[in-house]
């Protein structure tokens, strides 16, 4: 079925009760060409690229558990691409390309709302950095502008912009084409949409160990049985090493808890996205009316999806001296995400060169859902084709052994 | 939040007193070391899921160096040992 809104008016004459489940339940079959472990946004967006560029391949997604319970429904649903260097900067933009076409394309309203993002600075070395960063962002062809803090108070208001807080705002860098997206809707979305083109999406299906024989990716052995394939890409985010422990391989990442929290719904107060480096938080407004706001990782790795409560106090600090408005809100919830940071704060798209058929798209760290469609169309043509998509080759895994890291710590990593 | 034990002070104490420190006991290749090795010494890590030995300073305490041994699914902490304490017992 074709969503529209003819079909919400038909389906409207019963109560809304007549929708068809958006994707169908299946078994596993034997044998695939492709397997994509891990249903998240980017593996679910590599299914479906894979399955509409290469048609006649046969593609599934394992899942271990639903879709949409993983780390695609715990992000702060943040969508911009305002890094620093070329390589970043290129393939997140090619992602917000895809970003503005994407519901349409999906057929799927990923509910993506083009509301801008300010990156506030808070010294002079901040604003010195905001000013290189909107330069390059520029010379790249992304949008970006320097915003001066008399100009931020009139467009966010009820930011505080005075000189009498701890750090005062000086100004912020701002993309006006970045924005937010439904975080669920882009998992369901792409799952439809790839099934739809023939992707077998298999849930409750864990990988519990690889079948690599003589250097060549075999097959799978998973709680629903083994599943042969020759290529096999790994998209499983925080578990990244846990999968690349059963290939026999270790990757250049390391596990940390990373932390968010939302607030009890209210009336619009926020209409735009604000994130701060310096004081380490960023917040937006959800449509349901929620702050949506976000913390740093624990600096200790761990794999337990709850964090340490002192990163929690120091974010919302942050949020209450840029936001005095925001002091009485009451919290409603608070969870934490398993992420894969990679040493230089970018992530690793990559065929894996001990194991033939075997790819990895981990290492996205923090801000890996505003790269969701970008990663998994790159990804989809890396597998597709068994070589890098050009703008995937900067993030081969070979750069850790070249040394031609893409350091985006210092320039627009941190926050996400 | 976790509370550690410093082997050193003798004391229970929170986190925010300690800097994690990384992986512990990681071997540092000969200078001979191909790129391969200096790269996977540099930035490959296990990062096990389950029981992992690591690194903690005490960096408002005493400011020594010390392995923790932690679940890191549970948080559960089985030990907090020094370097010495490996040393004898190999």
């Amino acid at each position: 079925m074709k969503y529209s809104w003819l079909e919400v008016f038909k389906a409207g004459l019963s109560g809304q009760k007549q929708w068809p489940a958006a994707w169908p339940e299946v078994s596993p079959k034997a044998a695939y060409d492709v397997i994509i472990v891990g249903g998240g946004g980017h593996g679910l967006a590599t299914a479906y690229y894979l399955a509409r560029d290469f048609p006649g391949t046969r593609v599934a997604v394992v899942e271990k558990g639903w879709i949409g319970g993983g780390n695609t429904g715990r992000n702060t649903t943040i969508v911009r691409s305002n890094y620093l260097w070329d390589e970043a900067t290129n393939l997140y933009e090619h992602s917000l390309k895809l970003w503005e076409g994407l519901s349409a394309d999906l057929n799927f309203n990923v509910m993506f709302s083009q509301r801008g993002v300010y990156n506030l600075g808070h010294t002079l070395q901040d604003m010195r950095d905001i000013e290189r960063r909107v330069n390059a962002n520029m010379l790249n062809g992304v949008d970006a502008e320097v915003v001066s803090a008399a100009e931020l108070k009139e467009r966010i208001p009820i930011l505080e912009t005075g000189k009498h807080v701890r750090y005062p705002v000086m100004g912020a860098s701002c993309q006006p084409r970045a924005g937010v997206a439904r975080h669920d809707a882009v998992a369901w979305g792409f799952a439809r949409a790839a099934a739809k083109h023939g992707v077998d999406i298999i849930q409750n299906c864990e990988v519990q160990a690889m079948d690599i024989e003589a250097g060549q990716i075999k097959g799978l052995q998973t709680s629903r049985g083994y599943l042969k394939a020759d290529r096999v890409g790994c998209v499983t985010a925080g578990h990244s090493s846990v999968l690349a422990t059963m290939a026999g391989i270790r990757l250049p990442v390391e596990s940390h808890p990373l932390q968010a929290f939302v607030s009890e719904p209210m009336k619009p107060v926020l209409h735009t996205v604000v994130m701060s480096n310096a004081v380490h938080g960023y917040v937006s407004q959800s449509d349901k009316g929620d702050l949506v706001i976000g913390a740093g990782i624990d600096s200790y790795t761990g794999y337990s999806q709850r964090g340490s409560p002192h990163l929690i106090d120091h974010c919302a600090s942050a949020m209450i001296e840029l936001f005095p408005i925001f002091s009485r809100v009451r919290l409603n919830r608070q969870w934490g995400g398993i992420v894969d940071v990679c040493p230089d704060a970018c992530p690793i798209i990559s065929p894996i060169p001990q194991v033939q058929g075997l790819y990895f798209n981990c290492g996205w760290g923090t801000g890996g859902f505003k790269a969701t469609p970008g990663s998994g169309h790159v990804f989809a043509h890396t597998i597709g084709q068994d070589q890098p998509h050009p703008l995937a080759l900067p993030f081969h895994i070979d750069r850790f052994t070249t040394g031609a890291l893409i350091d985006e710590h210092g320039a627009a990593g941190v926050a996400h | 939040m976790l509370l550690i034990h410093c082997p050193y002070c003798g004391e229970l104490r929170d986190e925010q007193e300690y800097r994690y420190a990384g992986e512990a006991f990681i071997q540092r290749p000969g200078l001979a070391c191909t790129d391969e090795q200096w790269g996977d010494y540099v930035f490959n890590r296990t990062n096990p899921k389950g029981k992992t030995v690591e690194q903690w300073a005490h960096a408002a305490g005493c400011r020594k160096l010390f392995v923790v041994e932690r679940n890191n699914v549970t948080n559960e902490i089985y030990a907090v040992r020094t370097f010495e304490s490996y040393k004898e017992q190999a």
